[in-house]
């Protein structure tokens, strides 16, 4: 069992905690993930570490409640504990050569943009972040990120907060304006990512995609991870536990990831809804 | 007296039942039979059985104490040279093995030496009676990657013997594929949880969720104070057929399905973790994995389970019974064909339509058997323009898999072979001071009694290592 550390609500539906892990502690890097297991009987979900505590062994993970397993995650309390918790998975994230660097992050999908962020400031980048969220209410992290941010433009799709509009409207106006970033990383939903790569294709700026696809074991062990990259004109497949989970935004065939990331939607809404249920009851 | 020329039948569940339920199949002779069956066995001088055993288990011995009613004492000789007896005695695939070589084959059926080995491990499981006791501890350490029948045997060994064992598993639960992959309706899982357990009594600690090359490292497990390493992590990595059309949703890896039906209990109406049931499936592939597949997908619910595979029912590699028991169960098996595409559902008008990227149907060439090929068997041909579709919801690939990588990759001067399999030698020494290998890690995908066997000779192996340090 591993214990929960510490709960802190982020937004309505965003929850961080810290899990006593101290051998992932001692081991984790920026872009890398853990699986976990909320109880015995429980479903194996990825989530990316947000960061580490040595001194208390803790690990961070932040988390969106989308679904059965994560609604019952956010009901455990500081001080409970969980079935399983295994990491660290995947690879780093990639930072030697980078001196000038964009983090575009979308939505929950800036819980794992920070550390990234965090990690190019500590190595002495130049470090501009765009987070985006839906609205207002949905934002994280906005003081993290301008603690490790030379430059922080923070956007909101309905306009109740900083800047109306999405992620990639700005990201435009630095490319024009002659920004030179040696490298873009973005992380967030599918769509936003697929958008982001779109935007930077024509100023050639290398893009590195932080793909999260369904997983089982998390260790190459499935393939159910499976993402279609297409290199030279021909598809290959790559499993995102072990040879991601980042990706040259180029070479995704998000289309497929997007279909993908769908297989089990009805039986996901429905897992969520009794679940939600349950906890009702009691 | 006469001689019988057949087995004594093994009571199974009725098809049109089992492959409804997830409960054994095969239910295991009773004392009466068991006696009978043991009868059978002519106790030949030359017993060339026990040549056919990968790990020599005194077959006539045990079988003439089956005779005399002796089980415990038929259990004790099976078990000084296998310690799995309930496990081999229903997954071994005994007919290329010690029941090919038994003087019966030569005219009649060979004596079910497999179903005898099962009767007596379960009949020592039901009534040993007292705990396995830790021995007296030597005080030296051994670590264990990988908790499948290589590992845990190498453990057990080990411990008999007084070191303090460690097994470090990647997934949360201990007994690799005997967890993972072989379904419950051919190993019970009770059956693994009991081998792992007394492994415990035995003072083995078994450390579940951690990945060895990312949580820790080989060489931190010497910095810890380990004084050798096994490692038995298996070939876990899937293989993928590399045609059009594999990434539609309904594509699994044959490790996939059935990590999700075995170990993540996905067949449960309560279950946590999805799965896709019903329909129509095709299952790539003949060997034990693609028969467990297709039956899974049979007792999840499927309405019809083809086995497309490229060569004849002789060259099936899976055990004689398991495609028996298939057969039995409704399984369609199109053999000689070869998949070459995999059809998934457009909406040409509506690209948000949620069937958009489901498998529709299997495209597949018919085969013709030519030359026999390396491995001597005769290679399937495809025969020009015989293309057709087999209308499917979903497609299970089961073509083998490879030793995963991982383990390699972060421990320097561990030498693999070009399909990266650990190379060893005799004694399973790899090609680093101190660390042993055994098992799929080190053959491919091979069965539960070789990767047992190595476990041992491992043990012995790293036993008299560390005595000579
Ligand atoms: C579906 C299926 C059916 C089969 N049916 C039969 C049969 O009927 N008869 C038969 O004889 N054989 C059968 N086999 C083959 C047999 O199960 C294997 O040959 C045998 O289990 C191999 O044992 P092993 O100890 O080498 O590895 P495995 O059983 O594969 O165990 C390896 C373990 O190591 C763990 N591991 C891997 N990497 C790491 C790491 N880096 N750190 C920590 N842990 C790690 C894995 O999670 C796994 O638990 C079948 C296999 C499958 C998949
Ligand atoms: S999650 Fe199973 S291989 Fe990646």
């Amino acid at each position: 069992m591993y214990k929960i550390l510490t709960k802190k609500r982020l937004n309505p539906t965003v929850t961080q905690m810290e899990i006593e892990a101290p051998l992932v502690a001692k081991k984790a890097k920026p872009g890398q993930f853990i699986i976990l297991r909320v109880d015995e009987d429980g479903e194996r979900i990825p989530l990316t570490v947000a960061g580490c505590n040595q001194a208390t062994g803790g690990v961070k993970i932040i988390f969106q409640i989308v679904g059965a397993t994560t609604e019952a995650l956010n009901h455990k309390e500081a001080g409970d504990s969980i079935q399983d918790f295994v990491g660290p998975l995947g690879v780093p994230t990639r930072t030697d050569g980078v001196k000038k660097v964009c983090v575009v992050g979308g939505g929950v999908g800036c819980a794992i943009a920070m550390p990234v962020a965090q990690e190019f400031h500590r190595l002495g980048a130049d470090v501009t972040s765009i987070i985006g969220f839906r609205n207002k209410d949905l934002l994280i992290l906005e003081d993290e990120f301008r603690a490790c941010s030379n430059k922080l433009i923070v956007m909101t799709d309905d306009g109740s907060y900083a800047r109306h509009g999405n992620v990639t409207v700005p990201l435009k106006e630095a490319l024009e304006a002659g920004e030179k970033f040696d490298l873009i990383i973005t992380i967030g939903p599918l769509i936003m990512m697929k958008f982001v790569v779109a935007t930077a294709r024509p100023f050639g700026v290398p893009v590195t995609v932080s793909m999260n696809p369904i997983m089982v074991d998390g260790t190459g062990m499935c393939g159910g991870c499976r993402v279609t990259l297409i290199q030279d004109g021909k598809p290959t497949t790559k499993f995102a536990c072990v040879d991601g989970p980042d990706f040259n935004g180029y070479e995704i065939d998000f289309d497929e990831a997007m279909s993908r990331g769908r297989i089990y939607f009805d039986f996901e809404r429905r897992a969520h809804e009794e679940t939600c249920n349950l906890f009702k009851l009691q | 007296m006469a001689i019988i020329p057949k087995k004594n039948a093994i009571p199974t569940q009725e098809p049109s039942v089992r492959a409804h339920n997830f409960n054994e199949v095969a239910l295991g002779y009773s004392p009466e039979v068991a006696i009978e069956e043991a009868k059978r066995c002519l106790n030949c001088k030359a017993q060339p059985c026990v040549a056919g055993c990968p790990v020599n288990v005194h077959i006539p011995e045990f079988i003439a104490k089956v005779k005399e009613g002796e089980f415990e004492e038929a259990y004790q000789i099976v078990n000084a040279t296998s310690s799995l007896p309930a496990v081999c005695g229903r997954v071994c695939p005994q007919e290329t093995q010690c029941e090919s070589k038994c003087t019966l084959a030569k005219k009649f059926e060979s004596v079910g030496i497999g179903r005898l080995e099962r009767f007596v491990a379960d009949w020592h499981n039901e009534h040993a009676t007292g705990k396995a006791r830790a021995p007296q501890s030597n005080g030296r350490k051994v670590a264990i990657v990988g908790s499948g029948p290589s590992g845990l045997t190498c453990a057990g060994d080990l411990a008999k013997k007084g070191y303090a064992v460690t097994v470090y598993e990647a997934l949360h639960k201990a007994g690799g594929v005997l967890i993972y992959g072989i379904p419950e309706f051919r190993l019970p899982k009770k059956i693994v949880a009991k081998e792992v357990e007394t492994l415990k009594e035995l003072g083995v600690e078994i450390a579940t969720n951690v990945v060895i090359g990312k949580t820790l490292t080989v060489d931190e497990l010497f910095e810890m104070g380990y004084e050798a390493v096994f490692i038995g992590s298996g070939a876990g990595l899937p293989n993928f057929m590399r045609i059009p059309g594999e990434s539609y949703k309904g594509v699994y890896s044959a490790n996939e399905f059935l990590t999700r039906s075995n170990l993540m209990a996905a067949y449960r109406d309560d279950a946590k973790t999805p799965i896709m049931k019903g329909g129509k499936f095709a299952v790539v592939g003949g060997g034990n994995v693609a028969m467990d597949a297709a039956r899974t997908a049979l007792r999840l619910g499927a309405e019809k389970v083809y086995i497309v595979y490229r060569r004849s029912m002789e060259e099936l590699p899976a055990r004689r019974e398991e495609v028996e028991h298939a057969q039995e169960e409704g399984i369609d098996f199109r053999l000689l064909c070869n998949p070459v595409e995999i059809l998934g559902y457009k909406n040409p008008d509506d690209p948000r339509d949620p069937k958009n990227g489901f498998v529709t149907a299997i495209r597949c060439v018919k085969m013709e058997l030519g030359e026999p090929d390396a491995s001597g068997r005769r290679r399937p041909v495809p025969i020009q323009g015989s293309e057709f579709d087999l209308d499917v919801d979903a497609v299970i690939i089961s073509i083998g898999t490879s030793p995963n990588p991982l383990i390699k990759s972060t421990t320097e001067g561990l030498e693999v072979n070009r399909w990266g399999g650990i190379i060893v030698n005799e004694d399973g020494l790899t090609s680093r001071e101190g660390v042993y290998a055994g098992g799929d890690a080190v053959t491919g995908a091979a069965t539960v009694i070789s990767a047992m066997g190595a476990g041992k000779v491992a043990a012995a192996a790293i036993d008299e290592f560390i005595r000579n340090k």
